[in-house]
């Protein structure tokens, strides 16, 4: 009977989560960003009205709502719609990959200190504060320097880079859970320690977690669209939106909207996920507000 | 002040004890970037042409015949002297060509720091201060919106907008070729870039402020400073923000480092003559040493800063010092 109980209180915790979320608009403007860059980049080629790499030189930098190119086209007459929609593909992929790349290490990492004793904290933790020496960005661009520029190397750069985020946030769920009553009680029965970190202590975990990832996975995108951007990330003839920006810098004299259009498409991507995030956050976290 | 290890001067002790780890950490990894290169790096160094007694002589002079543990040593022991090495494309030293480039950077940085305090704690206090108004809420909305431009893009519809169309900045570069050099002619050059870099980091801090002065406006001796007839103005400055500041100073901090990041974006758009452009070009090129240089050089600027953000602490807050 008690479980039923503790499952009804679940159920209408969850249902509170829910209401908060739908209460907030910016949160579900997010939401709606989000949603359509997805379904965009999951219908790409049904709504690519032409092939993203076909050249056509004869209608080159042509402006947007010209005869069958909506958004115009760039430097070599391809056609700017079918790009954006085929880079919303890469961009997303690429983005939610290095997310949950780094998400897993990251939490591998957290565990490893929370539980393997005060020495492995000790190395984690001091590993983590070297990671954390570095800024942002730069950090990305000496992975780089090391590991040579491209798609795949961008992408495990910006994952590494967020492992600290992610390994102290599970750290120190770790800690203060870990000191709790049922997990006392677990250990009491003789659940071995593994189970016990994987079962409970990553149920504990999943919140802060999600709302850790949500709120990443924007920055992973513009990080990864700005290595694009600088010729160290997704090498041509495949392109996203980072690596289309730079290709028409040179053009924003006589065509700025291909220029313009593809960091459009990041903003709107990234403000999707980080209202997304935002709300989320406050969500199923009210004290944090 | 003269209570032993437990005064100003003993945290600033302890403090820097824990930043030498750091910086050994930050020069193995740094010297790392080599040794992680796939191939030979002589061989890459030295291009197509190179013969393979060049690259046996190169191999040598950078020791890459030595055990890995020696080489760094002797590579830290000589960076420590001020010695990293030289720049084979370039056919220099590469001290004072990273020292020159990272002037430009810490100009553009400092501007952009300037913009994002200035825009960022306004933003904030206004915000904080007309709580759940209209001002509020744009302003709120407007830094959201902040947080999420990319600096490449943004800094390129600045150029679109204000040096092509309305011709009021140029578009590129640090001074003006021929003519300029001014105090003047470098400011002009650097609204945009500082503009492009700051707004986002404004962004972060405005939500900081906001939510850090909203804490303590609520607190009773607020309300007994205005009882006692303080002036706002006095309340939010005397009071309100002397203790809303470590949060800031904090999130201050967290900022250098993405506005030393986000340079390396920045000075590509607008050729700023910068560590970061440097830096790109150098890792098209595989010019190991400068890409080395620039990469310790920023790396430890930024733990600095965050040595002086804890001192800065201490220095609001003395009750830290003890802790």
């Amino acid at each position: 009977m008690s479980e039923r109980a503790g499952a009804g209180a679940d159920r209408s915790a969850r249902a509170d989560v829910v209401r908060r979320f739908r209460r907030n608009r910016a949160a579900v403007v997010g939401l709606v960003l989000v949603a359509a860059v997805i379904v965009a980049g999951a219908l790409a080629p049904v709504l690519a009205p032409h092939h993203p790499d076909h050249i056509d030189t004869a209608r080159r930098l042509a402006r947007p709502l010209t005869p069958g190119h909506p958004l115009g086209t760039d430097e070599f007459g391809r056609d700017l719609l079918s790009r954006l929609v085929h880079g919303a593909r890469i961009s997303l992929a690429v983005g939610v990959a290095a997310t949950a790349l780094a998400a897993l290490v990251g939490s591998l990492c957290g565990l490893l200190a929370g539980f393997a004793g005060r020495a492995m904290d000790q190395i984690v933790m001091r590993s983590i504060d070297i990671l954390m020496a570095f800024p942002y960005f730069l950090l990305a661009v000496a992975i780089i320097a090391a590991l040579g520029p491209g798609l795949v190397n961008g992408m495990v750069a910006v994952a590494i880079v967020n492992v600290p985020f992610y390994g102290r946030i599970v750290r120190a769920t770790v800690l203060s859970v870990k000191e709790r009553e049922f997990v006392e009680a677990a250990r009491a029965l003789g659940v071995s320690e593994l189970r016990l970190s994987l079962s409970h202590i990553l149920r504990n975990c999943l919140a802060p977690i999600i709302v850790a990832i949500t709120l990443n996975v924007g920055g992973m995108i513009t990080a990864l669209a700005g290595l694009s951007f600088l010729g160290l990330g997704v090498q041509p003839p495949t392109s996203d939106w980072g690596s289309m920006l730079a290709s028409s810098r040179q053009y924003i004299g006589v065509a700025p909207h291909v220029a313009a259009l593809p960091g459009l498409a990041i903003f709107v991507t990234v403000l999707g996920f980080n209202l997304l995030g935002d709300g989320l956050r406050d969500a199923l976290d009210p004290r944090l507000r | 002040m003269a209570r032993g290890g437990g005064g100003l001067g003993g945290y600033a002790l302890r403090r820097l004890a824990l930043v030498l780890p750091v910086l050994l950490g930050v020069s193995i990894l740094v010297f790392g970037v080599m040794q992680l290169a796939p191939g030979d790096p002589a061989a890459i160094m030295l291009g197509a042409q190179a013969t393979a007694e060049d690259v046996t002589r190169l191999r040598r002079d950078l020791g890459l015949d030595q055990p890995v543990a020696w080489q760094y040593l002797r590579w830290l022991g000589r960076v420590i002297q001020g010695d990293l090495g030289r720049s084979i494309p370039l056919g220099r030293e590469v001290l004072p060509e990273v020292l020159l480039r990272f002037k430009a950077t810490l100009i553009l940085t400092g501007g952009a720091l300037l913009v994002a305090v200035v825009l960022g704690v306004a933003a904030g206090i206004l915000s904080a201060t007309r709580q759940y108004t209209w001002l509020d809420k744009i302003s709120m909305a407007v830094a959201v919106t902040g947080v999420s431009l990319p600096v490449f893009w943004t800094g390129i519809m600045l150029i679109i907008v204000f040096a092509l169309g309305l011709r009021w900045f140029p578009s590129a570069g640090m001074l003006s070729p021929y003519g300029g050099g001014g105090l003047g002619d470098l400011l002009w050059h650097l609204v945009l870039p500082a503009v492009t870099l700051g707004t986002a980091s404004a962004a972060v801090l405005a939500r900081m402020t906001r939510s850090s002065v909203l804490e303590i406006i609520r607190q009773d001796y607020v309300r007994a400073a205005r009882a006692k007839g303080v002036s706002e103005r006095g309340v939010i400055l005397r009071h309100v923000l002397r203790n809303a500041i470590n949060p800031i100073v904090t999130v201050l901090g967290i900022q250098v480092g993405t506005l030393l990041g986000g340079a390396i974006l920045t000075e590509t758009v607008f050729s700023w003559p910068g560590l970061g452009s440097m830096m790109v070009r150098a890792i098209q090129a595989r010019d190991y040493p400068l890409v080395q240089g620039g990469v310790l050089l920023i790396a430890t600027t930024f733990v600095l800063v965050n040595l002086l953000v804890d001192m800065l602490y201490a220095v609001f807050d003395p009750r830290i010092r003890y802790e």
